[in-house]
């Protein structure tokens, strides 16, 4: 002890202009880099004043004249190690601003071009012998509905029964030949599933049929993949012990399963579900060919042609008749409609998550 | 209620790898029987033998014969899920289910085998249990509050009333108190000392004062080296073990000059 005190106490006499032997280098005051930031925009403007006025190049000046300035001041003043730190920092951030761009572009634009006619009509009335203005989306989004409800039942079980099988039971080749075709499927593109369901059906009732369950065959393909992957990956991680301590008690497999594995994955299991409902409740291509669209209200998915709200869109931006605004402005809000409902979904399985999570408190 | 157990020329494989071979010896019922020796030398693989759990683990076979009162465990028309229910376990981990209570953890054994249990008949089946596990006093005004919330020694407590509500003849405890501070440790042994008035009890663990103060016979497990199966080295009265072994591996073991 008395050695390095001794050693300490002669340091500034040996190395004077270091006092400090944990950092030579004082720290930057919190502002620093927000001003160099300003400094930058201002740059950026008088440079832009000079050569003519663009908004998306003033951000990139701003944002590469910042990062280089603080960059360069902090290697400077904090050295090297800080300065990697802070241009990290700023390349970070700015990936971020640029992922956040399309996102927020898009909301901001839908929301606006949508509220025109987010209105009661919208919501109550569907297009039958509508010209011109009015009308509504009452018939696409019940048919948008009826159909993601069909393809849920179909796919839910089928999905859950398969990654019980592929985690409880499975073992050797059948185990990996379907995980292997699972992955292919989640690769199907959606017309082609589209398509699929189509040659089924008409295989059965002739070509030319349009009917709300080949949409729901169709999204079934794309859906199950997605059930099965999300709901292994949740079955995995319920611990062995768990099995291993019912078991233990003499209960068969099947029912550990039923009662103690899937309990207490439950709220995976049902993020996982509903994740895959937001996931294909948007998919339009599938259902232009197999459901079609119609402008009047239909319930029955086993009789003709269906509305749904992604083909709605489509079909009124594409085919608006005269004048165009009217049918283009539905389209927008149908649009809206849409984004609405996925994210509508994606806070219900956040909320599932939460309610059904293992209560751990005392 | 407690049953004894023989085991005679055991081999247990994982796959075509032996891991324990040529176990030979019998349980005494209403004792409990101590299981010592260094990790991996296959004393919880035995231990897991005796209820056939260990076939859970894909691959993992018996050869030999594990007889209880006169009943083969591995005979062609005996189902692993009866030997279970006659044969509990109660693992290194607390692990009681998560998503339920105290109260269900406790009746689960029934609950998940579906039998028809009154409302009351449950009740005191529950309060048994836990009374039966020293956990009743700390608990009973929060029976519905889920058992994760208790701590480490509760669950352990919690998990050996979910064993024994399901009156089992025999009781298997893998190292039950590794993961216990030493009061919750010095609880689970007064309960042991109580249980085997009833039970049969057989007990893995490293801890060599815990062998000789539970136990009335000690088995001693060793590996030749790695790579190589497990065997049982010497099985004697626990006092003989540590007093006066007759193996020199034993000796060398308990006293701490070992490998």
């Amino acid at each position: 002890m008395s050695t390095s005190i001794e050693q300490s106490s002669a340091a500034p006499d040996t190395s004077a202009p270091s006092p400090n032997p944990l950092g030579g280098h004082e720290k930057q005051a919190p502002w620093v880099p927000w001003a160099m930031f300003g400094a930058a925009a201002v740059v950026a403007l008088g440079f832009l004043l000079l050569t003519g006025w663009n908004v998306v190049l003033f951000v990139i000046y701003t944002v590469v004249l910042g990062t280089l300035g603080t960059y360069v001041l902090s290697r400077v003043t904090e050295g090297s190690r800080k300065a990697v730190d802070r241009l990290v920092t700023c390349l970070v951030v700015s990936a971020f601003g640029i992922a956040m761009v399309p996102l927020v572009s898009l909301v901001y634009e839908v929301v606006r071009r949508g509220a025109e006619r987010f209105d009661g009509e919208f919501f109550t009335a569907s297009l039958q012998g509508v010209i011109g203005p009015g009308g509504g989306a009452y018939h696409a989004l019940m048919g948008t509905l009826i159909i993601t409800l069909l393809t849920t039942l179909i796919s839910v079980p089928i999905g859950l029964m398969t990654a019980i099988y592929l985690v409880e039971y499975g073992s050797g080749r059948l185990k990996r030949s379907i995980t292997f075709l699972v992955d292919v499927m989640t690769g199907i593109p959606s017309i082609v599933a589209g398509l699929f369901a189509y040659a089924l059906f008409v295989l059965i009732f002739g070509p030319g049929v349009r009917l709300g369950i080949m949409g729901a065959v169709a999204l079934s393909v794309l859906m199950i993949p997605v059930v099965v992957r999300s709901a292994e990956e949740v079955l995995k991680l319920v611990p062995n012990e768990l099995r291993e301590a019912a078991y233990a008690l003499g209960v068969p497999k099947w029912r550990t399963i039923l009662k103690v594995v899937i309990p207490t994955a439950i709220a995976g299991l049902a993020t996982g579900v509903t994740l895959a409902i937001a996931r294909v409740i948007g998919e339009t291509a599938p259902l232009l060919i197999t459901v079609g669209i119609t402008n009047a209200l239909n319930f029955n998915a086993f009789d003709g042609r269906m509305a749904t709200l992604p083909v709605y869109a489509y079909y009124q931006l594409t085919q608006p008749g005269v004048p165009p605004e009217n049918a283009i402005d539905r389209a927008w809000t149908a649009a809206l409609v849409l984004i609405m409902l996925v994210m509508g979904l994606n806070v219900v399985a956040r909320l599932i998550s939460r309610l059904f999570a293992p209560k751990t408190s005392r | 209620m407690a049953k004894r157990i023989d085991v005679s020329d055991l081999d247990i494989y994982y796959g075509n790898f032996k891991a324990v071979e040529g176990v030979n010896l019998s349980i005494e019922p209403r004792s409990i029987t101590a299981l010592i020796g260094p990790s991996g030398c296959g004393k919880s693989t035995f231990l897991r033998s005796l209820n056939r759990m260990h076939e859970v683990i894909p691959g993992a076979r018996v050869e030999g014969k594990v007889v209880i009162e006169g009943q083969d465990l591995y005979g062609s028309d005996v189902d692993p899920v009866d030997v279970r229910r006659q044969i509990g376990m109660v693992f290194q981990r607390p692990n009681p289910f998560p998503t339920m209570s105290i109260y269900d953890n406790v009746a689960a054994g029934l609950r998940l085998n579906a039998k028809k249990t009154s409302k009351s008949d449950m009740d005191d089946l529950v309060e048994r249990s836990l009374k039966g596990a020293n956990l009743w006093t700390e608990v009973k005004d929060r029976l519905s509050r889920p058992g994760s919330g208790l701590s480490g020694g509760q669950q352990q407590r919690l998990c050996i009333a979910r064993a024994i509500a399901v009156q089992p003849e025999v009781l298997l405890m893998d190292e039950p108190c590794s993961a216990l501070d030493p009061i919750s440790t010095l609880a689970v042994e007064d309960l042991m000392m109580e249980l085997k008035e009833q039970f049969t009890i057989v007990i893995v663990t490293h801890n060599m004062q815990q062998a000789a103060r539970v136990s009335e016979t000690t088995g001693f497990f060793n590996l030749n080296g790695v790579g190589q199966p497990g065997r049982l080295i010497e099985y004697n009265p626990t006092e003989k073990i540590f007093s006066n072994p007759d193996e020199k591996a034993t000796e060398d073991y308990i006293s701490g000059r070992f490998g």
